[in-house]
């Protein structure tokens, strides 16, 4: 009897491991989004100033889109520019923008020095309904949408080259079919 | 070539490593003197080669030598001198080799100070202490090099991530580490004694220093990471039960009922069986720890490398270490011979079930961390353990483990008379409900008045019996001033606990210049925000007057940083303590012309966790002090 107890420890060890080793093929930070297979939420927003159309949320269908959260305020959206400026050379799919809690203004004077890869923005000013609507969780994030206007997949955190070659390039394709 | 030294020596290491792995081994199996004695010398090579390493790194930082990759992904010629020397362990790397040379400075120690050890019990343990290292080693040559080169040289490097740029976290890791690493001595003696199938008072009184000093950089190391937690992240909080603050939760809880547990083999030749998984499982959880940081299994805002071949390297190094000592527990530790048997109402009955509680704590925080995996492995969803979980789970626990604190000092040994001591307990309890009933009208809810009275409890409880025995005329040895210091420090740290959570108040609000917010009878008023330029950052500085009843409390002057590399804002808050609440301001972002966001909080009693913090870790100085034996 003494002997089976002394042996409950190794038991519990091995269990443990069994999860471990589980766990190391998996993301935690992986989080699935709830809205994604479901339509874009509706919504009508405003242009920068200056621009007499904004984003609504008819704009996201017909064609597969990549629809991008960022603000002047955002130092990671920064380092995502150069990329979507790339994609939109590569002219793959259009970029909507969401200026997310922005000051306007800034927004507008931000593009004007980092180059405007979007066709059409959406002012979204603090709280920022819509991009909640969206499912964000803080900026940048992405979302592919399809022809139909429903959000396909979300890229949370900065579009690297690598990320847009890899993960998202392969699925526009696919919705593109 | 610098580099290239170091890497050289670090390979070096290794094979000293494997050398005194296997041959002390061999040489206490055949009671060989001359194999025995390798023991001593290989472990000062071990550090030798380990601290060269090491060095070799620190020089590539101090010099910022970006021809070495590790330097040139994390630091940067702007970087105070301070954070260069920093950036060493502020990275999976450099931690890594911070690690190997804590555990070379312990297995150096053994054959210092250990000169009166039987031969085969300091053979065996530092053959135990060299496997470890060699895994490290192996980790770190393996999978994680410091030293690799990096063609062409990069003109500057990637810099440190700022909010680590603290001297709260500058020296967070190396008492983390010096905790983690600590408990290898208990663990590698616990597992000489296994292969020699006997544990003894002689046993334990080596062990308990070694253990003592582990735990006492491990609460200082935990402390300096809850400080810096409160004072950095501008969230007002000091504990947030993320999972590496957990992974390091845990040692400390097993390694608190360990310390107690050898107390009793040492005192009275009993527990020990239970002594010995504690050790062994202690170090478990410290390697546990290293697991979670390393692998990317959970969310963490600690998680520097998730690559999944670490992982797995650690993993396996876990199962072998832990698995393989399990393995000799079950298989000897029933052989281990009882010795002194003791009543339930005794010192060490208390002691033990202080044991049980803490250990049921260690294992609850244990599943809580753990249960997002679990839950992940067997598709049951992503889902998050936070606070409420541990609040309603562990704090419980944690009530009848401090009314054990209370009673136990008061019991005696072996068997405890209650009638003795009645009298005394009614005096400690009466204490305790007298300082929860003098607490209800400032509010709050109701456990306020519940962890109020238990502190005064412990307070009481420990105060008892140093005075009793000053008023007999017999003196204290430090090791009962320091067990009497330590135990105090608990009853703040519960008093810090309960005036944080229960009666601070805050308010979030954006707030103009010129304009009072009033928090918890502060009144905080916005004078100005200005600009301001540091050596590599820029910040916009906030200048707050604080009143409180008409009265000038402080001038308070929180930054918003942001950094020049990498570019990432950083929040510094501005703190006035008093003995009897902090005042804490931050301010966030523009929310408009003339107008930002500022939090504002009255926390009540904080400087308590820190001062019990600290009196724990003085205790146990003061107790680790006494050389004589008693």
């Amino acid at each position: 009897m003494r002997r089976l107890f002394a042996l409950i420890p190794l038991a519990a060890l091995a269990v443990l491991a069994v999860f471990f080793w589980n766990g190391l093929g998996r993301d935690p930070r992986e989080v699935p989004s709830v809205l994604i297979n479901r339509p874009v939420p509706e919504f009508q927003l405003a242009g920068p100033p200056g621009q007499s159309s904004g984003l609504s949320s008819a704009d996201l269908k017909g064609r597969v889109s990549l629809v991008s959260l960022f603000g002047s305020w955002c130092v990671s959206c920064l380092q995502e520019h150069p990329t979507l400026m790339m994609i939109r050379q590569g002219g793959e799919l259009p970029i909507f923008g969401l200026d997310w809690r922005d000051d306007p203004v800034k927004g507008a004077e931000w593009l004007a020095r980092n180059g405007n890869p979007y066709e059409k923005i959406g002012l979204d000013p603090a709280p920022g309904r819509v991009s909640i609507d969206f499912g964000v969780t803080g900026a940048p994030e992405s979302f592919l949408v399809d022809r139909n206007g429903v959000i396909r997949y979300k890229q949370i955190g900065p579009i690297t080259p690598e990320i847009w070659q890899h993960t998202l390039l392969p699925i526009v394709r696919e919705l593109q079919k | 070539m610098i580099a290239e030294i170091g890497h050289f020596a670090l390979t070096l290491a290794l094979a000293v490593a494997m050398v005194q792995t296997v041959v002390p081994l061999i040489g206490a199996a055949r009671q060989d003197n001359a194999l025995m004695a390798v023991s001593g010398s290989a472990a000062m090579a071990q550090l030798v080669c380990v601290a060269i390493a090491f060095g070799a790194l620190m020089h590539g930082y101090v010099t910022s030598d970006f021809s070495l990759l590790n330097v040139a992904q994390n630091s940067h010629t702007q970087k105070p001198m301070l954070y260069k020397v920093a950036g060493v362990w502020g990275n999976h790397e450099g931690s890594l080799l911070l690690w190997a040379l804590i555990l070379a400075l312990f297995g150096a120690a053994v054959p210092v100070a250990g000169r009166n050890l039987p031969a085969p019990l300091r053979a065996r343990a530092l053959a135990v202490q060299a496997a470890i290292a060699v895994g490290f080693l192996l980790f770190i040559l393996f999978t994680s090099n410091p030293f690799e080169r990096l063609y062409p040289a990069p003109t500057d490097g990637a810099g440190l991530n700022p909010m680590l740029q603290d001297p709260g976290l500058a020296f967070h890791p190396p008492f983390l580490y010096l905790g983690y690493v600590g408990f290898s001595m208990a663990f590698s003696f616990a597992v000489a004694g296994l292969i020699e199938g006997r544990i003894d008072a002689a046993w334990a009184r080596w062990v308990r220093p070694w253990t003592l000093a582990a735990w006492i950089a491990l609460t200082l190391g935990i402390a300096l990471g809850s400080w810096w937690a409160y004072y950095t992240l501008g969230w007002g909080g000091w504990w947030y039960w993320d999972p590496v603050e957990n992974a390091s939760l845990m040692p400390w809880l097993a390694g608190t009922a360990l310390l107690h547990s050898i107390l009793v083999v040492e005192k009275r030749e009993s527990l020990k069986s239970w002594t010995v998984l504690l050790a062994i499982i202690t170090f478990g959880l410290s390697l546990l720890g290293t697991f979670l940081v390393r692998s990317g299994v959970l969310t963490s805002v600690h998680a520097f490398a998730t690559d999944p071949a670490r992982g797995a390297f650690v993993l396996i190094l876990l199962l072998v270490v832990v698995g393989g000592s399990l393995a000799l527990y079950g298989l000897r530790a029933p052989a281990l011979k009882a010795g002194g048997v003791f009543a339930p109402v005794s010192r060490e009955g208390l002691l033990l079930f202080g044991n049980v509680l803490l250990a049921t704590g260690a294992g609850t925080v244990l599943l809580g961390t753990l249960y997002p995996l679990i839950a992940d492995s067997l598709d049951l969803g992503k889902v998050s353990v936070g606070p409420p979980f541990f609040n309603a789970v562990f704090l419980p626990l944690m009530a009848p483990l401090v009314l054990t604190m209370a009673a136990a000092p008061s019991l005696a040994w072996k068997r405890g008379h209650l009638a003795r001591v009645r009298s005394r307990l009614g005096l400690i309890g009466g204490f305790g409900m007298g300082a929860g009933l003098a607490v209800l009208p400032l509010g709050g809810p109701w456990w306020a008045p519940l962890g109020i009275g238990l502190a005064a409890g412990v307070l009481a409880g420990t105060l008892a019996e140093p005075i009793l025995r000053l008023r007999a005329g017999a003196g204290l040895s430090r090791r009962q001033i320091g067990m009497t210091a330590a135990h105090l420090g608990v009853a703040l740290v519960i008093v810090g606990m309960v005036g944080e959570g229960a009666w601070s108040s805050e308010a979030v609000q954006n707030q103009s210049i010129g304009q009072t917010v009033t928090v918890g009878g502060y009144s905080f008023a916005l004078n100005a925000v200005e600009p301001v330029k540091g050596p590599n950052y820029t910040a916009d500085r906030a200048d707050f007057d604080v009143t409180q009843a008409n009265r000038a409390f402080a001038r308070m002057a929180p930054e918003r940083r942001v950094f020049t590399v990498p570019p990432r804002p950083a929040t510094v808050a501005a703190i006035r303590s008093t003995p009897l609440t902090d005042v804490y301001a931050v301010i966030g972002e523009a929310a408009g012309p003339n107008t930002w966001i500022t939090r504002l909080y009255v926390k009540p009693l904080v400087i308590w966790l820190w001062i019990g913090a600290l009196m724990m870790a003085g205790g146990g100085l003061l107790s680790l002090s006494q050389r004589k034996r008693s």
